[in-house]
């Protein structure tokens, strides 16, 4: 593979799955390295965004430019498992080289690195457990697992965070942040402003069309969550980090059209190209 | 007790019957753990229906049943699959409209040609009389493609059954493994069917394998498990078709049926267990 230039490019991008477009006129770059948040409501392609790099999903128009040999890895939405299938976690694992190992059997070198990245995901010993038989962030991390073990490119997870309990999301941002450290490129989605999206080095903010692109600083403003959400909303910056509120409906004691600062932060640290730790009991 | 175990062995045909019987039963128990993961459970008994159109057709033209019947099943197949794809149409009612109108392609030619007529009756209820040695190497012959193909693309196999959209993403190409699978199934129908018959293949299809996953959470055991449990039931049940003066497809269904309620009952006592709190002693 080459490695001049970006990972993959989106220029024009449109996609109708029948219904209307659910992805209109989408440009941006995916460069090697970077780690991108996906931002937007529900319905507002953000997955639909994640299928077309996949180029499981086709573009009714504009152009897709994907590097020669580039290998992308997808962790699904947990949410679209079937629990019920009967696979170990090392059966699932084993389906990460699906492509090239074809005989049922892991080598020894494969045996091998599969318990180290068990061991550094914090899930040795659970090879032969069935994966319903697993907490909720051993779940994802199994197929964060599954996803690392094809040596990926660039790493796409549909909405990691969804479902899981705070420390949970604590632990797998910090992961992901480790990941990325090592220079893995990382595209996700998420719903959570405030205890993903805010601590990512930059955003895509979606509403079928991109309304902003950059640092969470600079496009979690209540003019773009506005017109990427549709709902006004408020921003209050604390540890560097902006913070998204509702307003609540006919409340008039509200922040006005900007950031307003809540006193305790001033001098801590902002996030500056890497994902710093989660908002836990940042905002009272 | 060894004489009823070897009296059957006195008759060529009923032989033949066991090989097919016992190796179609681990054929049919092999494929249905992808025919149960996949949700495709309707379509062994739809497939076995269609097939009896391809094979009334192959008997009226004169031609091999196992050319007419097996491009047919394999058409069929790969229709049901294009037809779901490219109509808000769910495979089960896709599968519903195609088979039954090859089932009734058959039944329209069982009425209109008494030389059908003679061929086609065993195929639809199943009979031991008359499976030659041919019969026997079909089903050896499918049996060994189809383990060799699930151990040599067993990942890949896994992969597209468990979640295909990654596995396409990931680079798999499902609808290859879709069509390999069709075809794979196509050949167990074609090659047992005549055993046991149409109305009960889909029986032998899907029993074996919910049974093993009552009884694991692997997918290579329950692979393996639905594999001894087919052959054992078709073995089994051969001997009881023999012994008791049954058509064999009924025999066959019956005893899995019968495994299959022990295989609940148990489990599901020992879930029971399982799941009962841990009594403490009170001072």
């Amino acid at each position: 593979m080459t490695t001049d230039g970006p990972l993959a490019s989106l220029d024009g991008i449109t996609c109708d799955l029948g219904h209307g477009p659910v992805l209109r006129d989408v440009t941006f770059d995916i460069e090697p390295g970077t780690f991108t948040g996906i931002v937007g409501p529900s319905g507002s392609g953000k997955t639909t965004l994640l299928k077309t790099l996949l180029t499981t999903i086709r573009p009714v128009s504009g152009r897709l430019v994907r590097r020669p040999g580039l290998r992308i890895a997808y962790v699904p939405q947990v949410e679209t498992i079937d629990w019920t299938f009967p696979v170990t976690v090392a059966e699932v694992l084993h389906m990460a080289r699906a492509g090239r190992h074809l005989r049922p059997w892991p080598s020894e070198a494969e045996r091998r690195e599969v318990a180290s990245l068990l061991e550094r995901l914090g899930l040795d010993g659970l090879g032969g457990r069935h994966i319903r038989a697993l907490s909720g962030g051993q779940q994802q991390r199994v197929f964060l697992a599954r996803a690392l073990l094809g040596r990926p490119d660039l790493l796409l997870l549909d909405e990691p965070t969804s479902g899981v309990d705070v420390r949970t999301r604590h632990d797998l941002l910090h992961l992901l942040g480790d990941l990325h450290s090592g220079g893995q490129a990382i595209v996700l989605t998420t719903h959570d402003l405030n205890g993903v999206a805010t601590h990512l080095p930059r955003l895509v903010c979606l509403n079928t069309e991109v309304t902003a692109i950059g640092p969470p600083a600079e496009v979690l403003t209540p003019a773009v969550l506005e017109r990427t959400y549709g709902a006004p909303l408020d921003v209050l910056i604390h540890a560097g980090l902006p913070f998204v509120v509702d307003i609540p409906l006919g409340s008039t004691d509200h922040f006005h059209a900007g950031h307003a600062h809540l006193p305790t932060n001033e001098g801590l640290p902002t996030n500056e190209g890497q994902p710093t730790g989660p908002a836990t009991g940042a905002t009272r | 007790m060894i004489d009823l175990l070897l009296e059957p062995f006195e008759y060529a045909f009923l032989r033949n019957a066991l090989v097919v019987c016992t190796v179609g039963g681990m054929l049919c128990g092999l494929l249905g753990v992808f025919v149960v993961l996949r949700g495709l459970s309707y379509l062994g008994h739809g497939l076995s229906h269609a097939i009896f159109g391809g094979a009334a057709l192959s008997a009226a033209l004169g031609i091999s049943y196992f050319i007419g019947a097996g491009i047919w099943g394999l058409a069929t197949g790969l229709a049901i699959g294009r037809v779901t794809r490219k109509r808000p149409i769910g495979s089960d009612a896709a599968i519903g409209v195609l088979t039954t109108a090859g089932f009734a392609f058959g039944i329209v030619l069982l009425g209109l040609s008494t030389k059908v007529g003679r061929s086609i009756e065993a195929t639809v209820f199943g009979s031991v009389l008359g499976v030659t040695g041919a019969d026997t190497w079909m089903v050896v012959g499918a049996t060994v493609v189809t383990v060799a193909v699930v151990v040599g693309w067993y990942r890949p196999l896994l992969f597209t059954t468990f979640d295909p959209e990654v596995a396409e993403a990931s680079g798999v190409p499902t609808a290859r493994y879709d069509a390999l699978l069709m075809l794979l199934l196509c050949g167990a129908v074609l090659t047992t069917m005549r055993v046991m018959g149409v109305t009960l293949i889909a029986a032998a299809l899907v029993v074996p394998a919910v049974v093993a996953r009552m009884l694991t959470d692997s997918f290579g055991r329950m692979l393996v498990l639905s594999t001894v449990i087919g052959g054992a039931t078709g073995l089994v049940g051969m001997y009881l078709s023999y012994h008791l003066d049954v058509a064999s497809g009924a025999a066959i269904v019956l005893l899995q049926f019968a495994v299959f309620v022990v295989v609940f009952v148990a489990t599901g006592i020992r879930d029971a267990v399982r799941r009962r709190p841990v009594a403490t002693a009170s001072t």
